[in-house]
């Protein structure tokens, strides 16, 4: 019997209010590979923060390696070997690659840093652990959130940590650096590192873990073998309810395709030096288009032009109905075009405004300063999205910061809905949101397209795009290679164009 | 976490300034007493409120333009530019009991601090240069430009009509505190009975993610940008009205940074977001009340900005949630920084 190298047990916290957690078990195996698994605001966060001291314990205990430790700051967390890597990736932009993986411990000599010798480890650190070879001496904004993802990690990785933490580490690399990320996952896993793995791909789950914990509300449901728990049962033990929800969609998206209607908006030629090169594109009433293609591959940059956030080089965008381009953001909007983008935290949601604020927002700008929605408007509306979207916690004066990612793309959902907009460009609305509130999102997305809006669809995942999409475009290295209509649209096809075949 | 008294935004700054009004008790037992003479009211109180006017105003609208994320360096400079402009129009006017004179000189007053606030406004907006140094130009330059309209002298009028505006009363109070009263209600109503407050404060917390919800973020950072100069043009009027002078070298001197530290001490951030006007009130009271304070315990004059520094300092610390908290709860060995931040918004 293996003994685990972390074990915490009946960890309780509370927050004003809530109970974030209550009496939770959990364990980790040397050489393993652990899935934490939970719905949006299962708690999932809350343990993890717990486990990096972020947050003190109410109750419980943590052992480490058979010893009790408590941990009181994420500095102890890392001397106990504890490492993370945050969904958001928590480095300095503005410092070089070398700087970032040492920062804090930087190789000194008679108090000076040893620059050479720091720039030449973690070039070595990084060809050796990770299989990856830059400059380490460019700054870091310099690379992708994948590689720097994969910094985070070599940071990590050299603090000597014995329990590797990766709190959604996927969500925002393509396919080929999740390949990569887990390659280095497997590396390290063999060598006696224990991983908490937390995502929301299910098929990451079963490809990488090992075991399974899962949480709902807060509370324990179990520990199981990956092997030995099925998908479908993963899912309930997740939601706690059947899950007919994914498997009305199809019906639904069969009866939209019916009802397109006229030209809404056109872009032809319209391209970008550096973002993406000139493209045809029509999207009708009522039609969801969706874009497809890799990370970086230009579907963000389409959707910047479409809302007028850059502008273009070259080609006309023309909006049908009124027959004028869109120059910015706010002309966008007038001409009923919405955008959520795939940035939450920095396009998307005002940190400092309440969930009410932040869903009035777009809809208040429209109206301009001097007619103010009054605030018992603000309140119907905002319960009413809460409602509708089950936003939680359902309290419109819970500042936004607060929330959960999933609840805070809810919001932005609802910001943007709320403007009633003939065009919602959805930019990764899925992403990091848990998979009752995704399929709840394709239904409304289907639903809207069904009252005539348009929607142009953008997601890394592509049988969520083949769900919803009436024609999809393919995009490759920030090229439009190709337009699938509705009969064509299946997932070989798509891969295809992805790839270039 | 509602109801409770002392997680007021308020509070606080509302502890700190009376325990300063009591600690005047001390050295001058009839601190509190007013009293009334030919109609009109005396007293410390009065007093505080009269002179303290001037930064009130300028502190208003550093509020504002603070909240957005920016900074105004600037505002000593317009208050000492506006009142050289109100003085030097009278001193040339040739009619000196005319009603018009100061109303002409008043309008060229404001409508220069409006143009300054645009200045500042568009260096900030349209050439995107950094708030703090955009505004140092002006803060710099503006006293140049307050000398070369005085011609490096100091002006003196003597005009009622114009010394009515800072030194004159209004129903037994000083018209000053009219004044302010009047500017922090329509600061109020504009930015609490519209959506300006929603948008400042959306603006400043998130630029980027504004505009992508369709606000105009350079309208508003402009707006507030010429809010604040026609509040500091204003301060200038009643400072120089009050001694019927101006002076280019020495008005409004060290106002923007009094003016911060009273948006600080009021509960607003300097990294923008949700701003706080009562608040700036009450902060720009504190260090009115602490000046009237040095003086009259009698302060040696070369170490008052020293006690100063000091009282500033303790000022700062009381209000600072996490440093009660370490004074509090010493015995509680552990302590989480990254959780306060998370209850205190919770």
């Amino acid at each position: 019997m293996l003994v685990p190298i972390l074990e915490m047990t009946g960890i309780t916290k509370r927050f004003p209010g809530v109970k974030a957690l209550s009496n939770v078990d959990f364990r980790l195996f040397p050489g393993e590979v652990h899935a934490l698994m939970g719905e949006n605001g299962a708690g999932k966060s809350t343990l993890i923060k717990v486990l990096t001291g972020v947050y003190s314990i109410d109750e419980g205990s943590v052992m480490i390696e058979d010893q009790s430790v408590s941990i009181s700051g994420p500095l102890e967390a890392q001397k106990a070997g504890i490492s993370t890597v945050y969904q958001e990736v928590n480095l300095c932009p503005n410092l070089t690659v070398a700087e970032n993986i040492f920062i804090g411990r930087e190789p000194l000599k008679f108090g000076k840093i040893q620059w050479k010798k720091m720039n030449k480890d973690a070039d070595q650190l990084l060809r050796e652990r990770l299989n990856l070879s830059i400059d380490v001496t460019l700054p870091l904004h310099a690379y992708s959130v994948a590689i720097q993802q994969l910094i985070a990690i070599a940071r990590a990785l050299s603090i000597s940590a014995k329990v590797l933490i990766l709190d959604e580490p996927t969500s925002s690399l393509d396919q080929n650096e999740v390949q990569q990320l887990f390659s280095i996952m497997r590396k390290l896993k063999s060598e006696g590192l224990a991983i908490l793995f937390v995502t929301h791909f299910l098929d990451q789950v079963y490809e990488m873990s090992d075991r399974i914990t899962v949480l709902r509300n807060g509370e324990l449901e179990g520990e199981y073998l990956a092997a030995e728990l099925p998908k479908i049962e993963l899912v309930l033990k997740m939601i706690g309810k059947e899950l007919k929800l994914l498997e009305e969609l199809p019906k639904l998206s069969e009866e939209s395709k019916s009802s397109v209607g006229n030209t809404m908006i056109t872009a032809s030629e319209l391209g970008r030096k550096g973002a993406i090169k000139p493209f045809n594109l029509e999207i009708r009433k009522g039609e969801v288009v969706g874009l497809a293609g890799l990370l970086g591959s230009g579907r963000t940059e389409i959707a910047r032009l479409l809302f007028g956030v850059d502008r273009p080089d070259e080609g006309k965008l023309v909006v049908a109905e009124s027959g004028s381009t869109v120059k910015s953001p706010r002309q966008a909007i007038d001409q009923g075009i919405a955008f959520c983008s795939e940035n939450r935290k920095t396009e998307g949601i005002i940190d400092d405004l309440t969930v009410r604020e932040n869903i009035i927002l777009a809809l208040q700008a429209t109206r301009g300063w001097s007619r103010p929605l009054s605030r018992k408007k603000q309140d119907e509306i905002a319960d009413q999205y809460i409602k509708m979207l089950n936003i939680n916690p359902p309290n419109p004066e819970h500042l936004i910061k607060n929330l959960s990612g999933g609840n805070q793309q809810k919001v932005l959902l609802a910001r943007w809905l709320l403007t009633e907009p003939d065009l919602l460009i959805l930019d990764e609305p899925t992403r990091g949101i848990d998979i009752g509130a995704k399929a709840e999102i394709q239904k409304l997305v289907l639903s809207l397209a069904k009252q005539g809006m348009s929607v142009l669809f953008i997601s890394s995942e592509m049988e969520e795009v083949i769900r919803v999409s009436d024609r999809v475009a393919i995009l490759r290295d920030r090229t439009k290679v190709k337009e699938l209509g509705s009969g064509e649209i299946n997932q070989q096809q798509i891969m295809q164009a992805m790839a270039g075949g | 976490m509602r109801g409770k008294l002392y997680q007021h935004y308020l509070f606080w700054p509302l502890v700190v300034l009376g325990t300063l009004l009591l600690f005047n008790l001390i050295y001058s037992p009839d601190f509190f007493s007013i009293v009334v003479r030919q109609g009109n009211l005396y007293g410390s109180l009065i007093d505080i409120l009269n002179f303290g006017a001037p930064l009130i105003l300028v502190s208003i609208g550093m509020t504002l333009v603070i909240a957005t994320g920016g900074i105004d360096l600037s505002v000593g400079s317009i208050v000492a530019i506006s009142g050289a402009m109100a003085c030097l129009s009278i001193s040339k006017g040739t009619d000196q009991n005319s009603l018009l004179l100061v109303l002409g000189a008043v309008g060229a007053s404001i409508v220069l601090s409006i143009i300054l606030g645009v200045w500042n406004g568009v260096l900030v907006t349209v050439t995107r240069i950094q708030p703090i140094i955009a505004t140092l130009i002006l803060m710099v330059a503006g006293r140049g430009i307050a000398q070369l309209i005085t011609s490096g002298q100091i002006i003196t009028v003597s005009n009622s009509n114009y010394e009515y505006i800072g030194a004159g009363s209004l129903a037994a109070l000083p018209f000053s505190i009219f004044i302010v009263a009047a500017v922090l209600l329509i600061a109020s109503l504009l930015t609490r009975r519209t959506a300006l407050g929603l948008f400042i404060e959306s603006v400043g917390s998130n630029s980027n993610a504004s505009r992508l919800a369709g606000l105009r973020s350079k309208t508003v950072i402009l707006t507030v940008y010429i809010f604040c100069g026609l509040c500091a043009g204003i301060a200038g009027l009643i400072l120089s009205s009050n001694v019927s002078s101006a002076d280019g070298n020495n008005a409004g001197l060290w106002y923007e940074l009094d003016a911060i530290l009273a948006v600080v001490i009021g509960g607003t951030s300097l990294n923008g977001g949700r701003f706080y006007l009562m608040g700036t009130v009450v902060g720009a009271l504190i260090i009115q009340t602490l000046t009237t304070t040095i003086y009259m315990i009698g302060v040696p004059p070369e170490i008052t900005l020293v006690v100063k520094a000091f009282v500033v300092l303790a000022v700062c610390l009381i209000q600072s949630e996490s440093f009660r908290k370490t004074l509090m709860t010493r015995w509680k060995k552990r302590n989480y920084p990254a959780e306060q931040e998370v209850t205190r918004h919770a």
